[in-house]
């Protein structure tokens, strides 16, 4: 095969990719940032007695674990402007695809979190007259965080790798980057290395911190 | 003060509690006993309605707080104080926290008014130096003490223990029962599920014994454990004794 190694091609292009990396970055804590807003909510109606918000919180969660990230993406970017009559943005598509996303599986992290807690903790905070709100605001809630670390570290890294899939609406994160640059070089295999290389330096540092507070926390209870 | 009236509770096709009737005076100590299994825990949860009684009626100062078209379940808890048996202290929080947090969310105290009540339920458990520890620095029989503190700080009518000793090493269990003693002495309501024969002789005024999800025998500490009559109850203080 006739393939000229040029890795001068990634050199010259690491500000493009690294600019990439920032988009992705970007991305994803703010997609992340919110989801954990609302998949805490979501969480807390998982563990609802109350029926329909159980059954409304459920059904979301399940609907979108069911499907893919592409086809929600997909689904806000080409068919929801459809019905708004309007354009919507890529940034603002993947911004909302990814959070609505990441939402239902902070939810799921949330519950297993809040059924982790003893049931004598909500009990005591009830025999002392607190509101089912109160117990869950004061007690329940707060001791959950410390448990959830881990779990929404291993949430923030798989984000930040499907976050690759905003690069279908040309939004110009890294994989987007990648594609632009191979496209002007045809030198496949130093970009997608470098892409992958751009990837892992994002991904270890954080799954190292997983890690590390995961043995923490062993130590600690 | 407070009266429970063919008091029954499932838990699907299970009959936990089968009809349990009896009345609880103002400055009462009454001490629960009977086999595992035989409802003591879900009657004490039934009082103070973190379950919620399948059949019956319980009164609390003659108000019907089973009727929840007149009363609101909260306000019942927060008259009815609780002691579990696993002592349930919140562990992200000091022992000072654990005391002040319901009076001032439930109660609506200042922190200051709270800390000063929590201050003095401390120096009545002998734990005012604790004060800033975090429940899982303190040992079991401190943890329930505080327990105990957390629940007095709400002024309760009345106090419920769910073997409150029994999740303690031996030599832990006098600093606790030393506390409930004080309490009984100073005319609190109380109602205690405990096998400590010595506490219920010394402390209570009536001993019932309930075994299958009925009250089998009650009376005078002295005679249900010297002089019982139901077969059921000698078998099982022959057991414990
Ligand atoms: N929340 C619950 N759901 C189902 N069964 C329960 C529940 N709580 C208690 N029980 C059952 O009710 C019976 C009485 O329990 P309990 O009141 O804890 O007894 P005791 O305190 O006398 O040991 C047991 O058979 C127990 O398994
Ligand atoms: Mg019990």
């Amino acid at each position: 095969m006739d393939y000229t190694w040029s890795w001068d091609v990634v050199f010259s292009s690491l500000p493009v990719l690294a600019q990439g990396a920032w988009m992705t970055i970007r991305l994803t804590c703010i997609a992340v940032g919110l989801g954990i807003l609302i998949g805490t909510f979501l969480g807390m109606g998982r563990v609802s007695s109350v029926k329909i918000i159980f059954a409304l919180s459920s059904s979301y969660v399940h609907f979108i674990r069911g499907t893919p990230l592409l086809v929600q993406l997909f689904f806000i970017y080409y068919a929801l402007p459809i019905v708004l009559g309007r354009h919507v943005p890529p940034f603002a598509a993947a911004i909302v695809a990814m959070s609505l996303n990441s939402a239902a599986y902070v939810a799921e992290i949330v519950r297993a979190g809040i059924q982790s807690i003893d049931r004598g903790q909500m009990e005591a905070a009830r025999s002392l007259g607190m509101t089912y709100q109160q117990a869950m605001l004061y007690i329940i809630i707060p001791q959950t965080f410390k448990r959830i670390v881990p779990p929404l570290g291993n949430e923030f890294i798989a984000m930040l790798k499907d976050s690759s899939l905003v690069s279908t609406i040309a939004l110009e994160e890294l994989v987007r980057k990648g594609q632009i640059i191979y496209g002007r070089t045809y030198k496949s295999f130093e970009v997608w290395t470098a892409v992958a290389l751009f990837f892992l330096l994002m991904t270890l540092p954080i799954t190292a911190l997983v890690n590390y507070t995961e043995r923490r926390m062993k130590a600690g209870d | 003060m407070i009266k429970a009236v063919n008091l029954q509770k499932d838990f699907g096709s299970l009959r936990v509690l089968k009809g349990i009737t009896t009345e609880i005076k103002q400055g009462e100590a009454v001490c629960i006993i009977g086999p595992s299994g035989s409802g003591k825990s879900t009657f004490l949860r039934c009082l103070n309605l973190l379950e919620q009684p399948t059949a019956g009626q319980i009164f609390i100062e003659g108000v019907e707080v089973t009727n929840h078209k007149l009363i609101d379940v909260n306000q019942v808890r927060v008259e009815v104080g609780m002691v579990f048996q696993r002592f349930n202290l919140f562990p992200h929080m000091t022992a000072l926290q654990n005391i002040t947090l319901a009076p001032m969310k439930v109660r609506g105290l200042s922190l200051e008014e709270a800390e000063e009540r929590a201050y003095q339920l401390l120096d009545k458990v002998g734990l005012r130096d604790k004060a800033d520890e975090y429940p899982d620095n303190l040992s079991g029989g401190q943890q329930q003490r505080i327990a105990i503190a957390r629940a007095l700080a709400m002024r309760p009518k009345a106090m419920l223990f769910d073997e409150p000793t029994s999740a303690l090493d031996p030599e832990m269990i006098k600093e606790v029962l030393d506390v409930m003693k004080d309490l009984v002495n100073e005319g609190m309501t109380t109602v205690v599920v405990t096998h400590e024969m010595g506490f219920a002789r010394e402390a209570a005024d009536r001993v019932l014994f309930i075994d299958d999800g009925l009250i089998i025998e009650e009376g005078a500490p002295d005679q249900v454990f010297s002089h019982p009559q139901s077969d059921r109850t000698k078998s099982f203080l022959s057991k414990i004794l």
